[in-house]
């Protein structure tokens, strides 16, 4: 090692070295991580006795859409699937719109009040009423099988509402919103056609945690709409994947006895696996420079 | 020039003003702000006031503060319970080891990635390390079901066997942390790719010309650029140390590995939501919080001053 010090050429074999071992390592941990995922994708359009006998470890076997076919044909996963695009687009407008009402006022220094109201939001960030009271609240105020239980309890995100208000803090010029207001244009004016605007970026990648969220939670929504109808694709899944029972509508449309059943219940599990997953995991890379900045500006004292 | 002359010149104008003008001026701001503090107040802070119900016996017509009041008798209850025991010891464990495990792996993910010289094999590597975050916790714990399935699972089609891993009380920790550093490692580093960006490369730079080796590089210019955001996430982890999630434990919960899945969590769930017990639930859920704050405190003081530049608030 000293001696690497001394030789130029030396250093830069072994920072090629020590390249070639980063590299190799990464690979292997791409491998841990991707693997799974491909393995379910595979075995989603493969026949399930050879996914079972272990003849898709790297390929499909008997390549057939059956999987899928089938998932598309059960109502109960098909309003699931329904059911889960509402709430992810209506909760994720909502709380966006939320999240910007609370954030942009909190950005302005010389609000009166501006660092009451910002601990008022934070102290909900570490303390709650818990899972019961919260129940007892949204139950007395009439939301049970009522969509709006998964948005509203929610309030604002408060953690996404402080690197909301530190971009506006930090990355929208000052002198430009003020010169709106010289000009004469309303605070609201100035949000609408200054603000949200220049804050683009950063709307982006909270549209994209709040469809996550909404895509995949179900917990809310078990506990809050146990109405079967209102219940969204991870849910009705639940009844597949953890439960491992076929639905009454998949038993009575397949026919060929129990044995057929069976195998078309594996199939379902690998290909709605597939459908669930999908959606979020083509959306996050367009934001996904965002990601870091992001942070930053969330750890920047405001 | 003159726009820059009046940015200059407002906000001490502004603060010249009195309150009350200050206020009317703004008053567009505070009705932005009207619907989230209302919700806030609904939805955040009466449950808070309704946690007084752990010490009531909470009858839905009487209210949070009209039911009876009957002091420590749901806790009495709890500390007498039969699980008590095992659950407390299984909350505490799955979180510390989950901690032990899942706390120094972004680090080093972080540490590594930052090194990689070829821009787009790293940025690919962050592509696949965050995919795991966006999938449900149901669709994981549907495939850990389907991964560690007795017949046909990949797991045992590796390993030539047929266990069936989710009846087995021994394995049930190994599961939950493996799998959920398969999920969350990845996002883990973000913080910590945040921080190291600070870092003026110039440093890097330095340092080679000296002929510092890449663990040199990282032991003294990336580790103590880490050590304030680390300390931080250590403490913060600390005062939720008997927060387990109910999500994963109660999808990957069987009859046979209660052992070491029966968790706070999932009990409160089943007590209050399933069986109804409101007020007893509440207390149990009380109970838990109270011990996570007084271990946040605790770890506070052992790790002596947060350094104030990297306050989250």
């Amino acid at each position: 090692m000293k001696a690497n010090a001394k030789s130029g050429k030396l250093t830069g074999l072994s920072e090629r070295s020590s390249d070639i071992v980063l590299v190799v390592i990464c690979a292997v941990i791409l491998f841990l991580v991707a693997y799974p995922l491909y393995y379910v994708l595979v075995a989603s359009v493969s026949n399930p006795y050879d996914v079972y006998a272990g003849k898709t470890f790297l390929l499909p076997s008997q390549f057939t859409l059956d999987g899928y076919k089938a998932v598309f044909s059960d109502p109960s996963i098909l309003t699931g699937l329904l059911n889960s695009f509402k709430y992810t687009i209506v909760g994720t407008v909502f709380s966006v719109v939320v999240l910007y009402l609370a954030a942009y006022p909190l950005s302005i220094k010389n609000l009166p009040g501006r660092k009451f109201i910002s601990i008022f939001f934070i102290i909900t960030m570490y303390f709650g009423g818990g899972m019961v009271p919260t129940y007892l609240v949204v139950k007395e105020t009439g939301l049970i099988n009522n969509m709006w239980a998964l948005f509203l309890p929610g309030g604002v995100a408060v953690g996404n509402m402080i690197i909301v208000r530190n971009f506006f803090e930090n990355s929208i010029p000052k002198a430009m919103t003020e010169a709106a207001e010289i000009d004469g244009a309303s605070k609201w004016t100035t949000f609408i056609r200054i603000v949200v605007p220049l804050s683009r970026s950063i709307m982006a990648v909270m549209v994209v945690f709040s469809m996550v969220a909404y895509w995949n939670d179900w917990f809310t929504s078990m506990i809050y709409l146990p109405s079967p109808s209102k219940a969204p694709l991870p849910l009705v899944l639940r009844n597949i994947l953890i439960k491992s029972s076929a639905s009454a509508s998949q038993a009575s449309t397949i026919s060929g006895g129990f044995a057929e059943l069976n195998k078309m219940t594996e199939m379902i599990k690998f290909s709605s696996i597939i459908i669930a997953a999908t959606p979020m995991l083509i959306i996050y890379p367009f934001v996904q420079k965002y990601f870091e900045k992001g942070f930053m500006a969330g750890a920047v004292k405001g | 020039m003159s726009k820059n002359k009046r940015a200059a010149v407002s906000p001490g104008m502004m603060l010249e003003r009195p309150l009350g003008k200050r206020i009317r001026d703004n008053w567009q701001l505070y009705a932005m702000l009207a619907v989230p503090i209302i919700l806030t107040i609904i939805y955040k802070y009466i449950p808070m006031y309704g946690i007084q119900i752990a010490f009531r016996d909470y009858k839905a017509s009487r209210g949070f503060a009209g039911s009876e009041w009957i002091g420590l008798e749901w806790f009495q209850r709890f500390f007498s319970a039969p699980t008590f025991g095992r659950m407390i010891k299984n909350t505490i464990l799955l979180s510390f080891y989950s901690l032990l495990w899942g706390f120094p792996i972004p680090i080093i993910l972080a540490l590594m990635l930052n090194q990689m010289r070829f821009h787009k094999f790293k940025r690919a590597t962050q592509t696949v390390l965050y995919a795991p975050h966006f999938i449900s916790t149901m669709v994981i714990c549907g495939m850990i079901r389907i991964f560690l399935s007795p017949s046909g699972g990949l797991i045992n089609l590796i390993a030539g066997t047929s266990i069936d891993f989710l009846t087995e009380s021994a394995a049930f920790r190994t599961i939950y942390i493996a799998s959920g550093i398969w999920q969350d490692a990845g996002w883990g580093i973000i913080v910590y790719m945040a921080t190291l960006s600070n870092v003026d490369t110039s440093l890097y730079e330095a340092a080679k010309v000296d002929g510092a080796s890449m663990f040199q590089r990282i032991l003294h210019i990336d580790i103590p650029e880490l050590t304030s955001i680390m300390v931080l996430n250590l403490i913060m982890s600390a005062g939720g140390l008997m927060n387990v999630g109910f999500e994963k434990v109660w999808l990957l919960q069987t009859d046979l590995n209660k052992a070491t899945s029966d968790v706070i969590a999932v009990y409160v769930y089943q007590q209050g939501i399933e069986n109804a017990k409101y007020s007893y639930s509440t207390a149990v859920g009380l109970f838990n919080t109270a011990v996570n704050i007084i271990l946040l405190i605790v770890v506070n003081k052992i790790a002596g001053k947060i350094s104030e530049d990297t306050s989250f608030i």
